[in-house]
């Protein structure tokens, strides 16, 4: 559906993308995902038209775009700002993009009213454009560039004016909206946790390039390397060695675990700036033993001591200092759940916990 | 990193531009450029009579003029004398309305500094002749109160224009100097008395560095225009304390000589272009901070 | 306390900046023909006088077709530099506003007198039309100034929605730009009629035996006789710039309402 070809993009003095080469599937719902600075914006710009490429090429439907002007590719945006314009009422901007439509006045009127009705905003068309409120502006976005029927409808970092309750409900309402008009969705954020919770596919970008493209399943469990697992979610690493290559397997010892087989399926690259090869796990693969408590399945105990906990309310973080890793690694940090009528353990004292070997990564 | 020519926006952005500069270029640069080249390549030796040819003749003969250089000294004189004055008088108001007045009020205040000079500019600078002459405003006045036997002489002096000039330019002071202190960051401030200074102090030491440049932008934009003005000195000096454009236009026109009239603009104009560029170096320190 | 002192004193000094102009209806509206104190009585012969003069008339005429004109270019010209400089990088656009900017502060007298040489020895005959070019030059950064204003409170995104939705680069400007920045334009057209409505210097050499209101005023306050007139007809002038820079105060901040920009004065 959209292609990047070895995509650059130089500014006069920065390299924006270097490289980029992925595709973006028929009807999905995809994400740019990245710390800021890392080229987002202008790898979904490429797509609307609004930044020319140095060199590469990106394709819609098998088309390249290098000759087609932002006015008259198959893509709608959403804009952060949203950038409703304030001397149009709302049915107005709605109806911005009919202008060059051959359908008569009472058609197009009925697609704008249909347009609102289809984001909640029914009834709203006289308002006037400026006194509307954020989540109102957003909505009015998405219907000025939906009433389009667009081949992929474009969001840069759509929710981040929007507060906590509102963001969560609108990442409800266009996950809801992608799959009621069935077209390409090709959103923008730094949010990971956004990322995860709309995206078909998300691909993770830094400094110019996608590190990792992949369904939300997979880049949490296994990220590619450390910096994608450090971005999304709170990853452990713990320092490896590793003992022997057996091809299916490689025996490593990691810091306060011990010597464990790790299948080639669960490795993955280290970076050039890594301090050597390393272990990573969520903190969820860990579950805190209580006294006297027998681990379920086939899973390892350690020991080690409570050094903090951070009290979430619905769940706790606990930092234990495993025996055996040494002073100079953080401790590794456990999450959870809190059950009622159940204590809370406190700093300092002796704990064991559970673990399984198929939870853990290794970068090498 | 690839070196390339001008990209798109390059383009757009000198084609946009492209009108407005090419005017500046025609009504402005080039005959800037052509009164350079009068004065450097013509010299007249009687009644349209020149000869042609590179020559510094002219600007030798300006620099050995005493009318000149009095005329230059006068019009630096009272071009200083008028900056000093708007700017220190100016400085209290702009801090009122940066510091004082409510947000939603600044805009009328504004509004009101800035009416009078944009009104009839001639007819002000005439009223101040009326003010200023024996029968004016403040003999009357001082005459009723008994303060005078005989009216004060007034007009016709260096005074007299400084003052004219002093409230013809007054609101182009208030405004740079607003803007500066507009964009002090009022946690600075706070900060100081927060360090331990006192109000004088923490004005000393924070407010007037940070609002330097308002005030060098205020001086530059007061002093230069001054310097040529032509208005004042043919109204309020009545012809008896010329300034330099008086000394301008009769050459040009009068005595028709226009090399030597175009020699002494350059001169002037190259002046003022060395005392700005001095101003501003004194004031590097200052206008850096905020670079 | 402080602040007070700092009231006062403004209030002072706007008393001085109007003190002038404050004058102005008190002699105009004095039945005498000498323009001192003590003030006579009331009469309206100046304005009867002013009403009659056909030269003066002339002069209006003149005037109003050079502002109009001077406030069309500059404020068209304007157009092309403020949009260039908010909305594009391109080589050497410090150097190049700088020089748009520059009549700004050169001296009239030098603006005048050099192109009064050039069109002088490229023999033009002086008129009207070579005040319009000169004024048009001084108008042009004050049109800037308000324009820029204008046009950098616009958010880049409106135009390139715009687009978006299907219009072309003409079109976005058309129906989205030009509508937002419509009361900066205003503004600029209004501000740059009461300058060239008001300058002096470039119609006084520029305009061969045409008389302009500025130029017609600095003939007239050699006679003793015309001042009274002038004075009402200073009076005139003043009340004109007033409305018409409330007219252009209003519509500016009309234009930051709307484009949701906090206000900032004129300048
Ligand atoms: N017009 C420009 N000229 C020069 N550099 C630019 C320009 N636009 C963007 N950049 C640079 O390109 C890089 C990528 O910018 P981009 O806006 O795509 O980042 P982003 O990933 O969207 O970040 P954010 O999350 O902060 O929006 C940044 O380092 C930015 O400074
Ligand atoms: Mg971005």
């Amino acid at each position: 559906m959209i292609e990047f070809r070895d995509v650059h993009k130089h500014y006069a003095d920065y390299h924006a993308l270097r490289g980029i080469s992925a595709t973006i599937r028929e009807g999905e719902f995809f994400s740019l995902l990245g710390p800021s600075g890392c080229g987002k914006t202008t790898l979904l710009r490429t797509i609307a038209g609004f930044e020319d490429i140095s060199s590469g090429a990106v394709l819609i439907d098998g088309r390249d775009m290098a000759q087609v002007p932002a006015n008259v590719r198959p893509t709608n945006m959403v804009f952060q700002s949203y950038a409703i314009f304030p001397h149009l009422t709302v049915a107005q901007n709605v109806g911005f993009g009919l202008r060059r439509d051959r359908r008569g006045r009472m058609e197009k009127d009925r697609a704008v009213a249909e347009a609102l009705e289809m984001v909640g905003l029914g009834g709203y068309g006289a308002r006037a454009a400026h006194a509307l409120s954020g989540g109102q502006r957003q909505r009015v976005a998405l219907a000025r560039a939906l009433i389009l029927k667009p081949k992929v409808l474009l969001l840069d970092e759509p929710l981040s004016a929007l507060d906590r309750k509102m963001r969560e409900q609108m990442q409800v309402e266009l996950i809801k909206l992608q799959r009621q008009v069935g077209i390409t969705f090709v959103l923008v954020t730094h949010d990971q946790e956004e990322a995860l919770v709309m995206s078909d596919r998300i691909a993770v970008m830094f400094e110019g390039e996608i590190a990792q493209l992949d369904e939300p399943e997979a880049l949490y469990a296994r990220p590619v390397d450390r910096r994608v697992a450090d971005f999304i979610g709170v990853m452990n690493f713990l320092p490896a060695e590793v003992l022997g290559d057996g091809g299916e397997v490689v025996a490593v010892r990691i810091a306060g675990l011990g010597i464990v087989e790790i299948p080639a399926a669960q490795i993955s690259r280290a970076m050039p700036g890594d301090p050597g090869p390393s272990v990573g796990f969520r903190p969820e693969t860990m579950t805190l033993l209580g006294a006297g408590e027998e681990p379920r399945g086939a899973v390892q105990v350690s020991r080690g001591v409570i050094d903090e906990v951070v009290y979430y309310g619905d769940m706790t973080y606990y930092d234990i200092r495993l025996e055996g890793m040494g002073e100079a690694v953080e401790p590794v940090r456990i999450s959870m759940r809190n059950v009622f009528g159940r204590d809370v353990p406190a700093v300092g004292i002796p704990v064991r916990v559970a673990w399984s070997p198929g939870a853990l990564v290794l970068f090498r | 990193m690839a070196a390339r020519g001008l990209d798109r926006e390059a383009r757009q952005g000198l084609a946009l531009v492209a009108p407005p500069f090419a005017y500046v270029l025609l009504v402005m640069a080039a005959p800037l450029l052509v009164m350079l080249a009068t004065s450097l390549f013509l010299f007249k030796t009687g009644y349209r009579e020149y000869v042609e040819g590179f020559t510094l003749a002219n600007y030798l003969q300006v620099w050995a003029d005493p009318i000149f250089r009095a005329l230059m000294l006068r019009s630096l004189w009272v071009a200083g004398l008028v900056t000093l004055a708007t700017v220190v008088l100016a400085f209290p108001v702009a801090y009122f309305l940066s510091f004082v007045v409510s947000p939603q009020r600044k805009a009328l205040w504004l509004f009101l500094i800035t009416i009078p000079f944009w009104t009839s500019y001639l007819i002000r600078v005439f009223l101040w002749s009326v003010i200023l002459a024996p029968n004016g405003v403040v003999n009357s006045i001082l005459d009723f109160f008994g303060l005078i036997e005989r009216p004060l002489r007034m007009l016709n002096s260096v005074e007299a224009i400084v003052v004219t000039l002093s409230h013809a330019y007054a609101p182009f002071a208030i405004l740079p100097i607003f803007v500066a202190l507009e964009r002090i960051d009022r946690a600075l401030l706070e900060a100081g008395r927060d360090l331990g200074e006192n109000r004088v102090m923490t004005f000393l030491r924070v407010t007037l560095p940070l609002a330097m440049p308002g005030v060098v932008a205020a001086a530059l934009i007061v002093f230069i225009p001054t310097i040529g003005d032509y208005v004042t000195p043919t109204l309020i000096g009545g012809g008896r304390v010329p300034m330099i454009a008086n000394m301008i236009q009769s050459q040009m026109l009068d005595q028709d000589n226009r090399p030597l009239g175009s020699a002494i603009a350059v001169t002037a104009m190259l002046v003022v272009a060395v005392l700005a560029a001095v101003f501003m170096a004194l004031n590097r320190r200052f206008l850096k901070v905020r670079a | 306390m402080r602040p007070n002192w700092l009231g006062a004193y403004a209030l002072l000094y706007l008393l001085f900046l109007y003190a002038p102009i404050l004058l102005l209806p008190l002699f105009a509206f004095n039945d005498a023909t000498i323009v001192a104190f003590p003030l006579r009585g009331f009469t309206t012969q100046w304005f009867g006088e002013m009403w009659e003069n056909a030269t003066l008339r002339r002069a209006l005429g003149n005037s109003l077709i050079i502002a109009g004109s001077s406030a069309v270019l500059s404020t068209c010209l304007g157009i092309f530099a403020a949009r260039a400089s908010t909305r594009f990088r391109f080589p050497a656009k410090g150097g190049i506003m700088g020089a748009i900017m520059l009549p700004l502060v050169l001296p009239e007298i030098i603006v005048a007198m050099s192109l009064l040489v050039v069109l002088l020895s490229i023999g033009v005959t002086l008129s009207i039309v070579t005040v319009i070019v000169g004024h048009t030059l001084i108008c042009m950064p004050y049109a800037i100034t308000v324009l820029t204003t204008a046009f950098a409170s616009l958010d880049p995104a409106f135009e390139e929605a715009a687009q978006d939705l299907g219009e072309s680069k003409w079109g976005a400007f058309r129906l989205v730009i030009l509508p937002l920045v419509m009361p900066g334009i205003i503004s600029a057209l209004l501000i740059s009629f009461t300058v060239s409505l008001d300058e002096f210097i470039i119609a006084f050499f520029l305009a061969g035996n045409q008389p302009t209101l500025p130029t017609y005023i600095f003939s007239q306050l050699r006679f003793p006789a015309s001042i009274p007139m002038i004075m009402a007809l200073g009076t005139v002038l003043v009340l004109l710039s007033i409305v018409m820079l409330t007219i252009a105060e209003y519509f500016r901040r009309r234009g930051a309402a709307r484009t949701g920009q906090n206000d900032r004065g004129f300048l």
